[in-house]
């Protein structure tokens, strides 16, 4: 389980998260939805230690993120696969060294495993036989789905993407979205997925959180967020540019984004 | 006037303390030998061997000046073999490592900061984190081992090099005979002459590297933060190179004078 607690996080003068909180229980998958710019990277980069809060706290398993020592943070991220919004493969390793990278770390496989578990991991999204290939020599959408590759070929018991299907096409979307409820129904994979494509969230995610103005703005069911009440959250799901449905309220004002 | 100059002053100690902080990161890592040695000898080749073209080039060059200096200084002043001495105390002592120190500070500082840099802002250093790497370990250690043994490295066949030329240049152009080179290089000649050039050389090494990696680790802000981060890197390491060139002669040379 994981759950963050009234967490505050400012970069500088610049305040992101104003007691964010929220919980992801096993084996369901929660949609962390909100504008560009919100804090939805900065609120989950918590989860995985790359940022400590100001204020709050993050517990993954019972255990307290910010507390753990270096070694207990190490051996809880080998729990956890990380798919960035831009993918962040290493530009100077190949397609099979970057999705087997965290595989020669943990040390458990031999080279002919770890080979194997890449093609499994490649053959999953749809990119067999890339292995050889430079991230330069591949498209936006293909080093996408490397990313994912690389946290999936973990085993991992979270994941947590970071916009996973934003920039690719309709159908790639889809197969993206497939893997997700895969990951989830199939091998019970935890996961959190912050996205601005709605119909992706309804389709994969249990609960979907909206974040708005460093916290969040409304937790519910997939049924519930579609029958929400909240203006800003109803704005926000039905991609309008004015707050009420006829057009008479201002457009969403910036001091919302963060 | 003086609240300007605490606030100076508290940037610099913070500045400093931050440098040891990360100094003390990369000595931790240092017990991670199994994420380091992945990448130690591909560093080596890098930052050292691609290096070695510059550096050769930069000795020859100044072989063949200082051989044409010495002569024109010492004309009808000091016997003609006094170029050898001249020549081998300048090469191995000073010239050799400080200006192949400040090629390198470009070259390798430079290409330090920038590739860390765009893994930063591309967050390929935060993917390292969260597949368990310690980037300390992973990037800054292998690249500080690299930079701190084959700057010596290069400096040492540099200074070969530049004698070499220079004993070319005193045969053709001065007018010594070879006896003459050598009874020069040899008469006021110390193994610590080379010892002390290269030992400069690795601090010269280490203190490249190591900015390298600290402006490449801290950069921000995507092309421009990059770019700034490169920049920063070649300024210090400059400026480091000779800080420690004068903080060695003030040391060692004047304890064995």
């Amino acid at each position: 389980m994981i759950r963050l607690d009234n967490i505050s996080k400012a970069f500088g003068d610049k305040v992101v998260l104003r007691g964010f909180s929220m919980d992801v229980k096993e084996g369901e998958t929660v949609a962390l939805i909100g504008y560009s710019g919100s804090g939805k990277s900065v609120a989950i980069k918590h989860i995985v230690g790359l940022l400590e809060p100001d204020a709050g706290t993050v517990f993954v398993d019972g255990k307290e993120v910010p507390q753990l020592t270096r070694k207990e943070l190490y051996a809880l991220r080998s729990k956890i696969g990380y798919v960035f919004q831009f993918a962040a493969l290493f530009d100077s390793l190949t397609i099979g060294e970057n999705v087997g990278m965290g595989l020669r770390k943990q040390g458990t496989l031999d080279e002919a495993g770890i080979a194997e578990r890449v093609g499994e991991a490649l053959a999953l999204v749809d990119l067999p036989g890339v292995e050889q290939r430079y991230p330069a020599e591949l498209s936006g959408g293909m080093r996408k789905r490397v990313g994912i590759a690389r946290a999936i070929a973990l085993r991992p018991k979270y994941i947590l993407y970071d916009e996973p299907t934003t920039g690719l096409d309709p159908v790639t979307s889809a197969v993206i979205d497939e893997l997700m409820i895969r990951m989830q129904q199939q091998l019970g994979v935890t996961g959190v997925v912050i996205t601005h494509d709605m119909r992706s969230a309804y389709r994969v995610a249990t609960r979907i959180a909206m974040l708005y103005e460093g916290s969040v703005r409304q937790m519910g069911t997939v049924a519930e967020i579609q029958h929400t009440t909240d203006p800003v959250v109803r704005q926000f799901i039905e991609g309008r540019a004015t707050l009420e449905e006829d057009g008479a309220e201002a457009p969403r004002g910036a001091g919302g984004r963060a | 006037m003086i609240t300007a100059l605490g606030a100076f002053v508290r940037r610099q100690v913070e500045a400093l303390g931050s440098v040891g902080e990360f100094a003390g990161e990369a000595a931790r890592g240092i017990s991670d030998l199994r994420t380091w040695t992945v990448n130690a000898m591909q560093q080596m080749r890098r930052l050292g061997v691609d290096s070695l073209p510059i550096g050769l080039l930069i000795a020859a060059f100044t072989g063949i000046v200082l051989a044409l200096l010495a002569n024109y200084a010492l004309t009808g002043a000091v016997p003609l073999y006094f170029v050898g001495v001249l020549l081998e105390k300048t090469i191995t002592l000073e010239l050799t490592p400080v200006l192949t120190g400040l090629a390198l500070a470009g070259r390798v500082g430079a290409n330090i900061a920038a590739e860390l840099g765009t893994m930063r802002v591309t967050e390929q250093v935060d993917a390292l984190e969260t597949l368990a790497y310690d980037p300390y370990a992973y990037l800054v250690v292998p690249r500080v081992l690299a930079g701190t043994v084959m700057f010596p490295i290069v400096v040492g066949l540099s200074m070969a090099v530049a004698l070499f030329f220079g004993y070319v240049a005193a045969l053709g152009i001065v007018g010594l005979t070879t006896a003459e080179f050598e009874q020069g290089v040899q008469l006021f000649y110390q193994g610590f002459d080379i010892s002390y050039g290269l030992v400069k050389s690795a601090s010269f090494g280490f203190a490249v590297s190591l900015i390298g990696c600290i402006a490449g680790l801290r950069a921000r802000g995507g092309a421009e933060g990059v770019g700034r981060a490169a920049t920063q890197a070649v300024v210090y390491s400059a400026v480091m190179i000779l800080v420690l060139d004068a903080f060695w002669a003030m040391t060692w040379l004047q304890a064995v004078r």
